[in-house]
């Protein structure tokens, strides 16, 4: 087997007491799209905040094409090849949609600025969708629409590894529908992506393979169908009798 | 380069020659004016290129002021005056590259304490200096300079430090600093690196001001450590700058000349209630003008502007 872009070993967060993440492991190979599933509280969004860099892993190693990020700052790691997006949407509020998405590419991987930079910001704007509104200050833009620069920017980062937390949550029907479409375009295109994400059915339509957590704990790891039927994966998510 | 651009920069252009023709003009009381306005002109501005992207109140202005005084206080004697000047830039900057690297991971209020404590630090440290190693309190600076050669120096600073801000503006740090006052989160997870795009802005900003410093030496004569390290300077540049407002880089300009004018009226016929005043003014802008006085002028342009498209749409 090749290796993994991404190889996580005995990965451990503490907080004071509280153990968030407990020496979970898992791998995910080059082109993926795996699911980051588990109940409120499992320790999904601080597993993603140890890869980008937010916070130091009290124990465990993360490798990202085999050399280890474990000991980066989220700027290292960034101009290695990670790019996400938050779970509570972080734009930036008083720079255009463009500004925004350039802002993905200026020192992280992509390294790009000038002309270059701004025509690769209004391709990935008009794959979002936003062609029309890229001079609008993100302070004006809908919820919706923020999560869709969120997205193009983290593109513009030319990432290696993409994670998207939650990033289809508070969206209608008709929007999950266009917003499942467009993260399968983009992993159909060889990215690599890790979702964090409570809706099923986009888990059910776009993930090949599954890691389920609960209490900081892995549970469950395998592909989607088998993951989601297995008593131990519904037992923590609809709780024990 | 826009029209926009170039209309700005003729005007800047005629801005600075009649500028350069007021000490033919003038002398005395109004050249001295011109001389104050200059410098509160040349050390907001300067206070700006970093505060106003980073959104951190630096009260640090007095500290590099001060060193560029004593830069040119011991340099004069061998140095000729441009010269001294460059060294006080440089000593601001090296000051301010020592004690970013210190502080400039610290966020908000703590930044706030740590540099008004910073000038009280650098005024003792001299006052020590000076009295362990020459012996004296105070210092002769005596020169040949005229008040109308120090407004041609600080004329020269104010368009450098305009085309600095202007070229750091247009740059990747200058982007990079919009996101990090946007959002430092957001910054560090794109790989910028936050704490280094702010100790070089500091850099930039305290060589100026130290340079500012420099070039006013020779108007105290006799600098002692007190009247050179007056922490009543810091806050007068931040309220200035905050009237103008810091998101336009010449957002200062409009705070400081009508400041300083009312300012020196006061001291003169009522130099008691100067700091009420400063306080009161304070307040008022901090509460009213969030933006400042640019700020005000940036949305006036823009409600113009959109009922100019209404009126073509309808």
């Amino acid at each position: 087997m090749t290796t993994p872009i991404l190889q996580i070993d005995y990965l451990r967060k503490e907080f004071g007491g509280l153990v968030a993440v407990n020496d979970v492991s898992f791998a995910v190979a080059e082109g993926e799209l795996l699911g980051l599933i588990g109940p409120n509280g499992s320790g999904k969004t601080t597993t993603m905040n140890l890869i980008s860099g937010a916070m130091p892993a009290t124990a465990g190693t993360i490798r990202l094409d085999g050399q280890s990020i474990s000991e980066l700052t989220a700027a290292a790691i960034s101009r290695a090849g990670v790019a996400r997006t938050f779970q509570l949407v972080r734009i930036l509020p008083e720079m255009s949609a463009i500004e925004n998405v350039i802002a993905g590419g200026v020192y992280s991987r992509a390294n790009r600025w000038g002309p270059e930079a701004e025509t690769r910001a209004r391709e990935l704007l008009a794959r979002v969708g936003l062609e029309e509104r890229s001079e609008l200050a993100l302070s004006a833009m809908t919820y919706i629409d923020q999560k869709r620069v969120e997205l193009a920017r983290a593109l513009a980062a030319d990432p290696r590894l993409l994670l998207l937390d939650e990033w289809l949550a508070g969206l209608n029907p008709t929007e999950l529908q266009m917003a499942i479409g467009l993260i399968r375009s983009i992993h159909d295109e060889g990215m690599t992506i890790i979702m964090v994400e409570h809706v099923m059915d986009a888990i059910r339509s776009l993930c090949d393979r599954c890691v389920v957590m609960s209490s900081g704990t892995k549970i469950g790891e395998g592909a989607t169908a088998d993951v989601l039927s297995d008593p131990h994966v519904m037992a923590a998510y609809l709780g024990e009798e | 380069m826009s029209r926009f651009e170039i209309n700005l920069m003729l005007l800047a252009g005629i801005a600075i020659t009649c500028c350069a023709a007021l000490p033919f003009m003038t002398e005395g009381f109004y050249l001295t004016l011109a001389v104050n306005i200059a410098l509160y002109i040349a050390l907001c501005t300067a206070w700006t290129l970093f505060s106003g992207p980073t959104h951190l109140v630096s009260l640090a202005t007095a500290a590099f002021f001060g060193i560029g005084i004593y830069a040119t206080a011991i340099g004069i004697e061998y140095l000729p005056f441009p010269l001294a000047i460059l060294c006080g830039g440089l000593a601001g900057a090296l000051f301010a590259a020592a004690v970013g690297a210190m502080t400039l991971r610290l966020s908000g209020v703590y930044f706030v304490i740590f540099t008004l404590g910073l000038a009280e630090l650098a005024r003792q440290i001299v006052t020590y200096l000076q009295t362990k190693i020459f012996g004296s309190i105070g210092l002769f600076v005596l020169t040949d300079h005229t008040e109308g050669d120090l407004f041609y120096y600080l004329l020269a600073l104010i368009v450098a430090i305009f085309v600095t801000g202007w070229l750091i503006g247009r740059s990747r740090l200058g982007f990079a600093m919009r996101v990090i006052g946007n959002d430092e989160l957001v910054a560090k997870h794109f790989g910028i690196e936050v704490a280094r795009s702010k100790i070089i802005l500091f850099v930039i900003s305290g060589g100026f001001i130290a340079m500012a410093g420099a070039i006013m030496a020779p108007r105290y004569a006799y600098v002692e450590p007190a009247s050179a390290f007056n922490a009543t300077m810091s806050f007068m540049v931040v309220i200035m700058a905050l009237l103008g407002g810091t998101r336009r880089l010449w957002g200062p300009l409009v705070g400081v000349v009508p400041f300083t004018i009312v300012t020196d009226f006061i001291s003169a016929n009522f130099p008691e209630h100067i700091n009420i005043m400063i306080g009161l003014a304070f307040l008022l802008i901090v509460y009213l003008l969030k933006d400042g006085v640019s700020g005000l002028i940036d949305k006036a342009m823009r409600t113009r502007r959109g009922t100019r498209l209404q009126g073509a749409k309808s």
